[in-house]
């Protein structure tokens, strides 16, 4: 940042973390600004509004210290940039992107903006190859395709951090011996978390191939909300002009609205839902939307986005918007999770939209949607016997609704629940599933069809290995 | 006034108007802007950026910028146009994709790779190819407005009609002969009353917010139909009607729209993704063009146009695109055809609205939304409608308008307002989205006020349509309240013919309502088969009422062979082989004549 650019002493006044400035000339919206405390320390700001003289600023570093006579102020004339290129593979960067592990900086001659644009939804080319993550809750029935945003919505404490490492760490193509570069942010979470990240991609010796941006919990808020902008910076250059498959790991998008909120509030905005402004919905998109794959490129961004919903309401407006913007979400459940169940992945609310493009013939294997659907189907059977059960007693229940009952059982504790270093293969899964549906008499599948119940239902032993070969995947 | 003549691409050389004095996000207001006109469109700063004026306070216009605002600096000029925002109406728009003011996503492309940089200019209309114009007019006919003096193929299915401005009144002085035009070249000359002559091209701009105008509104007596079960045989919304999809995330709107825009019975959809997903609009581009539409025989996106204004794009622009939509809707049913609009979703177009009130600093209303709010649903919504057009056709735009409230609330202030102004509401079912039950489209909470206006025309296709829909609509609504008794004593407690009517619920439920859109037979239902589907199970139930009346139980029931026919009718029988049906009714018959007597 060695531009030359004018610098204003004084400001008129500082509230929150915004800073109001006074009698400017050619100040430009949203240009980065080098503020310099009264004690010489340096800071980095926006600009969030001008009129024709006078500015308004938003400090990331926070405004504790600054005064309105000492503090300097200079305008760049340019947006928020950091450095791209395979050179950022394998280094820690701070919240705004600025090395934060002892190296030297990123010699890199392209820094792009941290804004982006937004891609041209006919450039798009549609996510549709298959990502195995070994882990059947998702795989099976829940399916995550290259490309796709697939948030995680978890509460306080459950182990949603364990699964995202799981899934970095099991991830891979079934046709094409690829692994994926990861890019990581973290926002506003504990020093513990980003360390438990660290030391995973570590054990995994995937380190490398890790780019992280980290604003930690003690790091000042407003700094988040740059935070996964300079990661998806970075994950674009990667995935669209390096053409590299890139797995993008944000964690938590709540802190990073919190941020957002404030900033908001101290603007004296209109406030809508929970104090959130307007746009947060538009604000969100701006940053799920960059993921996917374009026309022409091999690489792509597969985000996978992590979210705590307050008091597990996934009508929060945080979940709520991501989820009218992500294709899907992995809802975590409390009562799983209590009965000791992982990954306590909820059956029925979550859902993978490119699922259905991703899975089936040449992708999976031909049978998988059906048997997806019929799992649904039967879970959901499952959840109004077990309220029934609740107030009749399970003794009262009839033949066939009890079968349901060992059929939920044998669901969550074979299908869904796994061990976190347990790897299975997509063929696996299936035949567990298989397996759960087996205890249901054949007349209730009526979402599979008669072939596939006679080639797999009727597979008495229940032996994993009676499953045919392993479908060679085909073009993707 | 309406701009007639063949637009110069207004603004060769802009006026420097006036001078930026505040940004502030999309909101830009400049100083020394008298002249301007309220909701012109401006030019601003060099990069000449897209804004229109929403406020014009002495010398100071506030302007909404359709383009990403960073780096403007107040002292940078904005350069008037005198047009109002306006589209560009002609041969070429079936099959494109364009975003929220217009501007064809592919061009775009093409110049600047895969990120939509700013101050893109690409005309919406290619003004280099040629169309084959074939005139039905000759010089000395009188002209009236709105008069259809041409025509080109547009695409193999659709006739493009060439009508007259409709202002445009006199005599036809010049028309040019058959053969092929630009959409520049004047092809017809006009001498009004005036002594004016008015020169015709084969393209028009038309001021988006303004309804394009026609003869009177005819009454609505045809269902659109959709080839979706629940809609069409439960819900229907007439040819003309306007109908709301409100749903919570994950319980198909966007998968109900899509339905609906591939199997329709317009002859024009026009799909506008308005704050939402990229890949949606990706994968609408993608599977289109491989399917056929079964009353054309040809691709679906020749009869298809495209507004992707994904929510990631600017917000002014998302604001705008639904009227972008809207009047390429009508001038499509100014030729005299059947147009259906899906908006996807109108809850973005409001939130934009609310943004944009938001950075003008007014008083918000409800949740913040802004007092105005119902009046533009309302004002959208009336743009749909049958009407008489001004050149004696008939025509429609059918509005099918997505509703995404927070938290999947219905109570929130978009929904609420909507259903006002709508008279068919598809109201999407957490629970149902759960189970992968799709479409999710409740049978308790949707409505349809068009049943009675269209039923004749079901009734053509078989007398009892009605009754056999209101019998299995009783079923549906009969089954609500005997599950609740179920859920505290249990199904089995209940006596067999209540027990009959949530078996029968059941089964409407697997082999009519719900319907895969993946399944290549299920995904489109014609309104024979819907019709013998209905016949079945309405003949099902009261043949099982009798069986039990008789002393049959509901095992016997379950056990006839014919039921796991009936239950895979929709995908088994095949669209073209009806009969398959009328045979299964004989067999449901004969099967229950044998169990009657086996109970003798």
């Amino acid at each position: 940042m060695q531009d030359v650019g004018l610098e204003y002493c004084g400001l008129r006044q500082i509230d929150g973390p915004l800073l109001f400035l006074d009698g400017l000339k050619g100040v430009s919206f949203d240009e980065v600004v080098e503020i310099t405390a009264p004690g010489g320390e340096q800071r980095l700001g926006q600009v969030l509004e001008v009129t024709e003289d006078a500015a308004v600023v938003q400090v990331f570093a926070g405004t504790t210290g600054l005064s309105n006579a000492g503090t300097r102020v200079r305008f760049t004339g340019k947006g928020l940039t950091i450095p791209v290129g395979r050179q950022t593979l394998g280094r820690v960067f701070d919240g705004l992107g600025r090395p934060k592990d002892d190296l030297p900086p990123v010699l890199s001659s392209v820094r792009l903006d941290v804004n982006g644009a937004p891609i041209n939804p006919y450039a798009r080319e549609y996510p549709r190859d298959f990502i195995q993550t070994g882990i059947t809750s998702i795989d099976l029935m829940n399916s995550l395709v290259r490309g796709q945003k697939l948030p995680i919505f978890s509460g306080n404490g459950m182990p949603h951090n364990r699964i995202a490492a799981q899934i970095t760490r099991q991830a891979r193509l079934l046709d094409r011996d690829v692994s994926f570069a990861i890019v990581f942010a973290a926002m506003g979470v504990k020093y513990d978390v980003a360390r438990f990240f660290i030391d995973s991609f570590e054990q995994s010796g995937v380190l490398g191939d890790v780019v992280m941006y980290l604003s930690l919990a003690d790091d000042p808020s407003v700094e988040r909300l740059v935070t996964p902008r300079a990661a998806l910076t970075c994950a674009e250059y990667l995935a669209f002009e390096e053409n590299m498959h890139v797995l993008v790991i944000l964690t938590d998008m709540t802190n990073y609205c919190e941020a957002l909120r404030e900033i908001a509030t101290a603007r004296n905005e209109i406030p809508s839902r929970k104090g959130y402004p307007g746009y947060l919905y538009s604000d969100l998109a701006g940053l799920y939307e960059r993921a996917g794959r374009v026309q022409g490129r091999e690489g792509s961004i597969t985000q996978v986005p992590i979210l705590t919903m307050p008091s597990d309401d996934i009508s929060h407006p945080v979940p709520d918007l991501t989820g009218y913007i992500t294709e899907g979400q992995i809802v975590l459940d409390r009562e799983l999770f209590q009965r000791g169940i992982y990954p306590p992945v909820a059956g029925l609310p979550s859902l993978s939209r490119l699922m259905k493009d991703g899975i089936g013939k040449g992708r999976t294997r031909d049978d998988h949607p059906h048997v997806a659907s019929q799992l649904f189907a039967a879970y959901s059977h499952v959840k109004d016997i077990r309220a029934l059960a609740a107030v009749i007693g399970e003794e009262e229940l009839s033949p066939l609704d009890k079968l349901y009952m060992k059929f939920g059982e044998q669901f969550e504790r074979t299908v869904i629940s796994q061990a976190e270093f347990e790897d299975r293969s997509i063929q696996q899964s299936l035949e567990l599933g298989w397996e759960a549906l087996r205890i249901l008499p054949r007349s209730e599948l009526y979402r599979v069809t008669e072939e596939e119940l006679s080639q797999f239902y009727d597979v008495k032993n229940g032996v994993a290995d009676a499953a045919p070969p392993a479908d060679p995947p085909g073009a993707g | 006034m309406v701009q007639n003549s063949p637009a110069s691409t207004a603004g060769d050389t802009p006026r420097a108007a006036g001078r930026i004095t505040r940004v502030n996000g999309p909101i830009v207001e400049a100083r020394g802007m008298a002249g301007a006109g309220m909701l012109e469109v401006v030019e601003v700063s060099e990069l000449r950026l897209i804004g229109e004026i929403i406020r014009v306070r002495d010398d100071v216009a506030t302007i909404q910028v359709y383009e990403d605002t960073s780096g403007l600096k107040p002292g940078e000029p904005v350069f008037g146009t005198g047009m109002p925002l306006s589209v560009r109406l002609g041969p070429g728009l079936l099959g494109n994709i364009y975003d929220g003011i217009q501007r064809p996503l592919a061009q775009i492309m093409r110049h600047s790779g895969h990120y939509i940089r700013r101050g893109e200019k690409v005309p919406p209309l290619d003004a280099t190819k040629q169309w084959g114009f074939e005139p039905l007019v000759k010089p000395g006919d009188a002209a009236s407005p709105g008069q259809v003096f041409g025509r080109t193929q547009e695409t193999q299915s659709v006739e493009h009609r060439l009508m007259l401005p409709p202002d445009v009144r006199g005599t036809v002085v010049e028309v040019a002969p058959a053969g092929d035009y630009n959409i520049d070249d004047v092809v017809c000359r006009v001498e009004t009353g005036h002594g004016e002559t008015i020169s015709v091209t084969m393209a028009v701009d038309w001021p988006v917010r303004r309804q394009r105008p026609s003869t009177r509104r005819i009454a609505m007596d045809t269902p659109l139909v959709t080839g979706q079960r629940v809609v069409d045989t439960f819900f229907p919304i007439a040819m003309g009607g306007t109908a709301a999809i409100p749903g919570g995330f994950g319980t198909g709107k966007t998968m109900t729209q899509h339905a609906l825009a591939k199997w329709s019975a317009a002859r024009i959809i026009v799909y506008i993704g308005c704050g939402e997903r990229g890949n949606e609009m990706t994968e609408v581009l993608r599977e289109f063009p491989e399917l056929i539409d079964p009353r054309s025989g040809r691709s679906l996106m020749e009869r298809t146009i495209l507004i992707a204004n994904t929510s990631n794009m600017p917000v002014a622009a998302r604001e705008v695109s639904i009227y972008t939509g809207i009047t390429i809707a009508e001038y499509y049913r100014d030729m005299g055809y059947d147009v259906a609009v899906m908006a996807d979703s109108t809850s973005r177009w409001a939130e934009a609205l609310r943004e944009l009130s938001g950075r003008l600093e007014e008083m918000p209303a409800d949740e913040g939304f802004p007092a105005y709010l119902p009046t533009r649903l309302a004002e959208f919504y009336e743009r749909g409608g049958k009407v008489r057009t001004l050149n004696g056709r008939e025509g429609s735009v059918s509005v099918i308008g997505a509703v995404s409230p927070p938290g999947g609330d219905f109570s929130e202030p978009v929904t609420q307002h909507t259903s006002r102004f709508i008279r068919c509401f598809w109201a999407l079912d957490r629970e149902l989205a759960n189970a992968r039950h799709y479409p999710a489209i409740s049978w308790l909470n949707s409505y349809s006020e068009y049943l009675d206006d269209i039923q004749g025309w079901w009734q053509q296709q078989d007398p009892a349509w009605r009754e056999w829909r209101d019998a299995l609509m009783e079923i549906l609504q009969d089954e609500v309240k005997l599950q609740r008794v179920a859920k505290l004593v249990g199904p089995d407690a209940l006596p067999e013919q209540q027990r009959l009517v949530l078996f029968i619920a059941e089964t409407i439920k697997n082999a009519f309502l719900q319907q895969n859109s993946f399944d290549e037979v299920d995904m489109y239902c014609p309104p024979e088969k819907q019709v013998q589907m209905l016949r079945v199970l309405t003949q099902l139930f009261r043949r099982s009422r009798d069986l039990i009346r008789r002393g049959g139980t509901l095992a016997d029931i379950r056990e006839l062979p014919c039921m796991n026919r009936i239950v895979r009718m929709k995908s088994a029988v095949p669209n073209d082989q009806v009969d398959q049906l009328r045979e299964l009714f004989e067999r449901l018959n004969r099967e229950f004549d044998e169990a009657e007597r086996r109970l003798a």
